[in-house]
């Protein structure tokens, strides 16, 4: 039975890997879960600078979901090449660093750090509804899309994954413009735009106000915008959104996502990848499915 | 090693209005210092997010952890409909605790507040068993008190409520002036105006202060970065000026904590 899936020329061992900003830097996980036998550890975002995040409270839980304003804290690119790589770079598995930033420059200038390192490819959020400038603001315009793509791409060596925002109208044009811009390849959906509100304080739950809402709750939303997403391009696919379990992981894979990412499930149980992905393995064997490519995209009418 | 375990309910109480005490079967009974915490899982799917509750007591002889907690939301009173000899998903064990061994030779006051005095239980009994003179300063809303007697059994104990229908009326603050209880190093936890308050009363008189933060928590081990206090320095790990209360914390020295 073959696993194995192809990402802009890097192989997977199999299509599973985590959602950016759910499992750290890999290093929090690694008790609760073998990297070793994922397809890829996909990064908190990393930014040229270490960012402070968002006031706290920071995340809450909704119905069937979670709302989250962490404002892409993170320790910069300079600590991540340091700390964060080398503890990767111990186990068998490919890595995905996730890089964000509010300025084009400010994404050019981390990409052009990681091209000295042996990162397999990068993912680029132009999609975070949780900070005030940037990020987001690429993600909604085809245009300014297809440009920062464009510019990101002619300074990366490494293959470059597109992060798409569902906070737009048309998912199919915005998967175009990464296209036409360069990328090699997209991830969706990021997280929907939320709000909680207590009413017995009269207050936002969220000091942010909005948060970005995923979980189960997410996932009908997510899988048709990958059907969308992968019917608009050629270019490989990855799907997420409320994944936490195998049958979810293949209604993306059926939908037309070539790999999958396991995001806010890790939160209720550190363990979902690996029962994914042996999940995918026992339906293939139901199926009598030899290779999880012919599976791609097998949704008909 | 953390990790996601179902345990066995073997006791579930309720103390006072809403207060309830879980009793539960798991080898993270020896593993737990005071001040560490667990997540409970809510089995409703609807409820993803473990909650993170302070461990009250442990008992590496019969593998019991004991927490107690109020039945305030949806999914703390899911969790206190569940009775003994049924079993519930927990994470752990969380945090950092409150270190014993670093406050040998000296007098150790404990504080605690409301929903904060439990983990203090358990504090008092680790110290006593180490040879660590300690006394306990309680407060609670009215005479519904909660987990009085066991703290009795352990070690000197003081009572605030606010109404002033027991002991001292007013804080535990106001308790540890009346009632002349005196002591090298504070740990403590309750609600933040009462932890806002020992930071200055401790930074007054110069004892060193231990305190534990809340925040709300998704993932519980550090990767998330939920749950994060403002620090004074630039943190270790996160490289900016927070620290997660999941991992640094839930206890920090005071002075260290922008609260
Ligand atoms: C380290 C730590 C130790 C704690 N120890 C205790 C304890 O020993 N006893 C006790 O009664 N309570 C304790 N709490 C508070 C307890 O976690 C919350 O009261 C509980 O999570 C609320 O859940 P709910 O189902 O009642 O509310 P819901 O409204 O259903 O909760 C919704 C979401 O918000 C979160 N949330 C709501 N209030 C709080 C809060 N005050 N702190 C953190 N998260 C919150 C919940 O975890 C959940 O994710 C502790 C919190 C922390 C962070
Ligand atoms: C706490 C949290 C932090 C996140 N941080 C990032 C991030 O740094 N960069 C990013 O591109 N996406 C981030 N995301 C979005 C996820 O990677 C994912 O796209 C989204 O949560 C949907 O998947 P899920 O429902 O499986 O969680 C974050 C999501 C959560 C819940
Ligand atoms: S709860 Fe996720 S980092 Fe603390």
């Amino acid at each position: 039975m073959n696993t194995k899936v192809n990402i802009a020329g890097i192989e997977l061992k199999n299509p599973v890997m985590t959602a950016s900003g759910t499992f750290g830097s890999g290093m929090e996980y690694a008790e609760f879960a073998d990297l070793n036998r994922l397809g890829a550890v996909v990064t908190k975002g990393v930014a040229n600078v270490p960012w402070e995040g968002n006031p706290t409270p920071r995340v809450t839980e909704v119905y069937g979901g979670m709302l989250n304003a962490i404002g892409l804290q993170n320790p910069g690119v300079d600590v991540f090449m340091e700390r964060d790589l080398p503890f990767l770079r111990k186990y068998d598995t490919r890595v995905i660093v996730n890089v964000c930033g509010h300025t084009v420059e400010e994404y050019t200038e981390t990409v052009e750090k990681l091209n000295s390192t042996d990162v397999d490819l990068y993912e680029i959020n132009l999609s975070c509804p949780n900070v005030k400038q940037g990020a987001l603001a690429f993600g909604q315009d085809p245009k300014v899309l297809e440009e920062t793509t464009r510019a990101i791409k002619s300074a990366a060596k490494k293959p470059v994954i597109i992060k798409l925002s569902p906070n737009v109208t048309s998912i199919a044009d915005m998967a175009r413009a990464a296209e036409a811009g360069g990328a090699d390849c997209i991830s969706l959906i990021n997280t929907l735009i939320g709000m909680k509100i207590d009413i017995n304080k009269r207050k936002f739950v969220l000091a942010n106000k909005t948060g970005g809402f995923s979980g189960p709750a997410v996932k009908p939303v997510a899988v048709r915008m990958v059907y969308d997403a992968a019917h608009a391009v050629k270019i490989p696919v990855i799907g997420m959104g409320g994944i936490s379990n195998a049958e979810d992981a293949l209604e993306f894979i059926l939908a037309g996502a070539t790999a999958v990412s396991v995001g806010t499930a890790n939160f209720h149980d550190p363990g979902t990848t690996i029962k994914v992905i042996e999940g995918i393995e026992a339906y293939m064997a139901r199926y009598g499915v030899e290779d999880i490519n012919e599976l791609v995209g097998a949704v008909s009418a | 090693m953390k990790r996601k375990e179902n345990a066995q309910i073997t006791e579930q109480t309720e103390l006072a209005p809403g207060i309830w005490s879980l009793k539960l079967r798991t080898d993270m009974a020896s593993e737990a210092v005071p001040g560490q915490f667990i997540g409970i899982y809510p089995k409703d799917g609807s409820r993803l997010l473990m909650r993170p509750i302070s461990i009250c007591d442990a008992d590496p002889e019969t593998g019991v952890l004991r927490v107690v907690y109020r039945a305030g939301g949806a999914g703390t009173k899911e969790i206190s409909s569940y009775k003994s000899g049924e079993d519930i998903d927990i994470l752990g064990v969380l945090g950092n605790g409150y270190d014993t061994e670093a406050v040998k030779g000296r007098k150790v006051i404990l504080l605690g507040g409301g929903i904060g005095i439990p983990p203090m239980l358990y504090g008092c009994r680790v110290l006593k068993k180490h040879g660590i003179e300690c006394e306990a300063v309680l407060g609670y809303a009215d005479s519904n008190m909660f987990l009085k007697d066991d703290f009795e059994a352990v070690c000197g104990t003081h009572i605030a409520t606010m109404d002033g229908s027991f002991g001292t009326k007013g804080t535990v603050i106001d308790a540890l002036n009346e009632q002349g209880v005196k002591g090298d190093v504070i740990f403590a936890c309750g609600p933040m105006p009462m932890l806002r308050a020992i930071k200055s009363y401790a930074a007054d008189k110069g004892l060193e202060a231990y305190i534990s933060l809340e925040e709300r928590m998704a993932c519980g081990v550090g990767a998330c970065l939920g749950c994060v206090t403002k620090t004074v320095n630039t943190d270790h790990h996160t490289h900016v000026k927070n620290s997660r209360i999941c991992v640094e914390g839930p206890v920090f020295k005071a002075e260290d904590v922008e609260i």
